[in-house]
């Protein structure tokens, strides 16, 4: 019987970490929010995301803000010739059926002027700015400063 | 057997033809360069977190894995080192024949944010070098790397960096075997290694 509540215990302790939170606003589905920690608050950190649009029409990501950072902006890694530079992205585009994923190497959002410094397993929100979708708050997991994908299924996994 | 004029035409037309390709076989057989000069050896000479001098002869008997980036590069960079960090961990007890290096191309700035407490951050093993603006230029030069400051009011301090992402893997010869280039898998580059090792 201990044993049944050992494990009972370990699952509802490790069930946050496996599931990231998923949240609507008209056709979209944001999902698999997460970011990397930091060393103090000097240096940005960053946030991705995967975004699902279920609807008709193409909607777009204009802006992202949040309390964690004062400065926080769209970015693209993009890859000229074997050269990686950081243009800001004026917005990102959600195609209408489809999705678009904030991932290492391609689109991010770039927390400059961190407020606080983002410690591993903590989570803080993010609220996300659509062209016609409007706005959604989204908590975003803080893992190791050596991840590079979110820990969390996405909800077809 | 007597040759008609055009035959013996043809005849010396094959002979002409074989003596310049012999002539031609001797000729490309001698143009490669020699071994010591087709060897591409790129090579640095920067301070380490703490100032020392860090040169190639410092690492010998180990094989390199050099990264060139900065410390205030929230995407790539932290990408790639956590990658560097995955393959030192899979590489188990052949860890010892390998070092990690992360070239800043942003030194000043780096130290002043601190280069060795973020290399650490991903991996104990990863050493951070960040030289002077001239010796900077010169071991991307020796490695034939791009990278630029570019003017970005947006960004911190009003700059940011662009630059060649790759991993580049020299042998414990110093010599260069080749890069790994931005996203390739860890476990590729374990498998590579692990192969050398």
């Amino acid at each position: 019987m201990k044993r049944i509540f050992t494990t009972l215990a370990l699952i509802a302790a490790a069930g946050p970490a496996l599931a990231c939170e998923t949240v609507t606003t008209g056709p979209l589905e944001v999902s698999r929010a997460w970011s990397r920690a930091s060393i103090g608050t000097a240096r940005p950190g960053v946030v991705y995301l995967t975004i699902r649009n279920s609807g008709t029409a193409d909607d777009a990501l204009m802006s992202i803000t949040t309390p964690a950072a004062d400065m926080p902006m769209l970015h693209q890694t993009v890859m000229t010739d074997g050269i990686a530079s950081m243009p800001h992205a004026m917005e990102v585009p959600v195609p209408a059926g489809g999705q678009v994923a904030l991932e290492p190497g391609g689109y991010h959002a770039m927390l400059m002027d961190l407020t606080q410094v983002l410690e591993e397993g903590e989570t803080f929100p993010v609220t996300l700015t659509f062209s016609d979708a409007g706005e959604v708050t989204i908590p975003v997991t803080v893992q190791n400063i050596g991840a590079s994908e979110p820990t969390c299924t996405s909800p077809d996994e | 057997m007597r040759l008609t004029t055009l035959q013996k035409f043809l005849w010396a037309a094959v002979a002409v033809a074989l003596v310049a390709m012999g002539a031609a076989f001797l000729l490309v057989d001698r143009s490669p360069e020699p071994i010591a000069q087709a060897a591409f050896r790129p090579t640095f000479s920067l301070p380490d977190a703490g100032g020392r001098l860090r040169t190639p002869a410092d690492f010998e008997g180990k094989h390199l894995l050099v990264f060139f980036g900065f410390t205030n590069c929230p995407d790539i960079c932290p990408t790639t080192l956590a990658e560097v960090a995955q393959v030192m961990d899979d590489l188990g007890d052949q860890a010892g024949e390998v070092q990690p290096l992360f070239i800043s191309i942003d030194p000043e700035r780096d130290r002043e944010m601190g280069l060795a407490e973020y290399t650490e951050a991903f991996h104990p093993s990863i050493l951070g070098l960040a030289g002077d603006a001239a010796q900077t230029r010169a071991a991307a030069d020796s490695f034939r790397i791009y990278y630029e400051r570019e003017a970005n009011l947006e960004a911190l301090d009003g700059y940011a960096m662009s630059h060649s992402p790759g991993l580049y893997l020299i042998s414990p010869e110093g010599d260069w075997l080749g890069q790994f280039t931005y996203g390739t898998p860890a476990s590729e580059i374990v498998a590579d290694l692990q192969a050398r090792l």
